[in-house]
């Protein structure tokens, strides 16, 4: 009935009560990255976990260095770095208990590593003889996603899925701050908050998709003030600080635990290499840039300060730098032999079983295969 | 004997009731998508499968397919059996990228290690006098994307059988339910829908001399029927029901067409780049010596989907088909 109607009868009427659905203020982040090393709170740290953060750090360093040398190699078809984002890469896969999941992306090789997959299985995408190199059921390692965020969706839903079994897992799903402008991103984060999945996201904020810096990438005030938005809290972190890294994912993996939901945390780090060894990073960055990330490097603050308080010497060091050169060794002896290939191989496993067609294909490589065995003289 | 009286159910009702003994039989399988659970499906498909076995076993999704596709791989990757509804075959598309990416590669990625046991239903085609975006026939970007298999059921007693088999593959299966059968009727009886019909298999719908029409899902009863009207013309036509786009039945379809050496495909999807084109081409390449004349296609006109009230001028109908059937050479035999 409109208003002419009703003859002046009608009164005006507010709409049903409204409120915020959630207090938006315990969600955001705080102000300034939190820090450990250099700070207060790194008295409180345990000796232990930094003595290991270390050794992690050293043998990842070194795993970066390695695995790009077998770039130039020729061992590896492609190599993208995470030299100077060690930190994220191994607070990420300790922070995990043994039943959780990790979800890694193609520049997470590292935290897959790290997480106890063999370096030349958690490499076998990037050498090229197959796409997934590793069992993922094995150490709970999804496959590494290299279409951007999509494996975010699979982290919600395989928490999701467990959580209804009544099984504790948690898991933490990897992305970085270009992947945050997909749709996948959000739909993840999204469903994860509906759900009250238990899933961490970490974004490791290294400056750049590719070329393109941060501030083409979004106008948000900072890539953590988004979990706002989906209703989950959101922690900024120095990335580079290993030791903040590290409590901040394992604040977010205790409340995950705890059915208190999904956490989004971003890591402020920097990607000091190139995007991939196929990569010019001069075109579109400064050197000035890098140097002075390279003074704020994750290994050096937490040398510093294990130094500096007595819990690291010169053979602390050294036998961390000779156990990272140990898996270098071994990565480098390993990655110089040829993989075994059966073209076969290309045809078992895109079904349960083999179509009649792919039956008939596979025939026709085994026949091609067979041709080309034959000797010279032999071919048509 | 007990004889069970067989009433007559619509393929709605014999795709809820193969998602019920499925959900009843496994405790792993699992409904998901939009308006799902409370409202039962925007065309009632999965009415009654919240109430039965819960919103955990049978749940709304936030809307969007991306999302829900992708939350489901995850589901399958910890062992959970998803049954993901879209709501319509253009409201499919954001989910490609999972689709293509994830759903089809993820066995093959990991080495048999990873399989991915999903079902994604997709109510497509049209002829329901919907509006834009609600009518499209996308099964051929399914059938371009190796690691799916895409069935697609014509008949209330398949809709049961070939969903039941989806649901039960360790493989990822688009499950193409033609929306305009929604509310046909068959003599199907429900206390006893044991046949599980195994994907991969067409079927003779009907048998004939005189030339084989090739169709799936929505195209079937239209075929029927200008099989029917064709004996006025003196022909004899045989129809073969592919219900598996992937794997495809070769075997079935070469063997109808051997013996009757004609061969029409009828789709409602475009006939440039359609699933026609491939099955012409794999039918000449093993038929040719017995093939009268070539092998044609009747499709949906290579258009996007039309308004409703232009639809029928898009649509193969008896008449297009009846039209082929005669262009078939018939001349040169005589």
């Amino acid at each position: 009935m409109t208003v002419m109607e009703q003859r002046g009868a009608y009164r005006p009427t507010p709409p049903p009560a409204w409120q915020p659905r959630t207090d938006p203020a315990p969600l955001l982040p705080d102000a300034e990255p939190y820090r450990v090393l250099g700070t207060e709170a790194a008295a409180k740290a345990d000796p232990e976990l930094l003595r290991r953060l270390y050794t992690e750090l050293v043998k990842g360093r070194r795993y970066n260095a390695q695995a790009t040398a077998l770039t130039k190699q020729g061992r590896l078809a492609v190599y993208p770095s995470s030299t100077g984002q060690e930190a994220c890469e191994v607070a990420a896969a300790l922070v995990l208990a043994e039943q959780d999941w990790l979800f890694p992306s193609y520049r997470d090789t590292l935290a897959v590593v790290a997480r106890g997959v063999d370096p030349v299985e958690a490499l076998t995408l990037l050498r090229g003889d197959w796409h997934t190199g590793y069992d993922p059921h094995e150490h709970r390692v999804a496959p590494l996603s290299t279409p951007l965020a999509t494996q975010l969706p699979h982290a919600v839903g395989l928490a999701h899925a467990a959580r209804l079994k009544g099984d504790d897992v948690v898991a933490l799903a990897m992305v970085g701050d270009g992947g945050t402008s997909e749709g996948d991103f959000h739909e993840a984060l999204n469903f994860a908050a509906v759900w009250q999945a238990p899933v961490v996201f970490l974004v490791q904020n290294n400056g750049f998709a590719i070329s393109v810096p941060l501030a083409k990438q979004t106008a948000a005030p900072s890539l953590a003030h988004k979990a706002v938005g989906y209703g989950m809290p959101g922690r900024l972190v120095d990335g580079n600080d290993a030791a903040a890294v590290h409590e901040v994912l394992a604040d977010a993996v205790r409340r995950a635990r705890a059915g208190g939901g999904p956490t989004l945390v971003e890591a402020i780090t920097y990607r000091v290499e190139a995007h991939t060894n196929a990569d010019d990073a001069t075109r579109y960055r400064g050197d000035a840039e890098v140097e002075t990330w390279k003074q704020h490097d994750p290994i050096a603050l937490l040398e510093h300060e294990l130094t500096g308080r007595g819990l690291l010497d010169e053979t602390g060091v050294e036998t961390a730098r000779q156990d990272a050169e140990t898996m270098a060794a071994s990565l480098r002896a390993r990655m110089n032999q040829d993989p075994a290939l059966d073209p076969m191989d290309l045809f078992t496993h895109v079904y349960a079983e083999p179509t009649p067609q792919l039956l008939e294909q596979r025939e026709q490589l085994r026949a091609e295969l067979a041709a080309e065995a034959e000797p010279e003289g032999a071919q048509r | 004997m007990t004889t069970v009286a067989v009433k007559p159910a619509t393929m709605a009702q014999a795709l809820t009731r193969a998602m019920r003994d499925a959900m009843a039989a496994d405790p792993s399988v699992h409904v998901m998508g939009e308006d799902v659970g409370t409202l039962g499906g925007v065309f009632r498909v999965t009415d009654g499968l919240a109430e039965e076995f819960g919103e955990d076993r049978c749940t709304d999704t936030p809307l969007a397919e991306a999302g829900i596709l992708g939350t489901a791989v995850g589901m399958a990757m910890y062992g959970l059996r998803p049954v993901v509804e879209m709501q319509f075959d253009a409201f499919a598309y954001p989910a490609f990228e999972q689709l293509v990416s994830h759903v089809a590669k993820t066995r093959n990625r990991t080495r048999g290690k990873m399989p991915l046991p999903l079902t994604i239903r997709v109510p497509y085609g049209g002829g329901i006098g919907g509006v834009e975006h609600h009518s499209d026939s996308s099964e051929a970007y399914y059938m371009a994307t190796p690691g799916l298999h895409v069935v697609t059921p014509a008949t209330v007693a398949d809709a049961y059988g070939l969903l039941r088999a989806a649901i039960a593959s360790d493989d990822p299966v688009v499950f193409l339910e033609p929306k305009r059968l929604y509310w046909s009727k068959d003599s199907w009886n429900p206390e006893e829908p044991t046949a599980v019909e195994p994907i991969g298999r067409a079927v003779v719908r009907r048998s004939g001399r005189s030339a084989t029409l090739i169709t799936y899902g929505p195209s079937l009863p239209v075929c029927m029927e200008a099989a029917e009207a064709a004996r006025a013309e003196g022909w004899d036509l045989e129809v073969v029901d592919l219900r598996s786009l992937v794997p495809f039945d070769d075997e079935t379809v070469c063997a109808s067409v051997r013996r009757t050496g004609r061969a029409v495909v009828v789709h409602e999807s475009g006939g440039f780049g359609g699933p026609g084109g491939e099955i012409a081409a794999r039918v000449t390449e093993r038929c040719f010596h017995h093939l009268e004349a070539p092998v044609l296609r009747v499709a949906g006109f290579d258009l996007p989907y039309p308004p409703p009230m232009l639809e029928r001028h898009h649509l193969p109908g008896v008449d297009r088909i009846l039209d082929a059937v005669g262009r078939l050479q018939w001349e040169a035999e005589s």
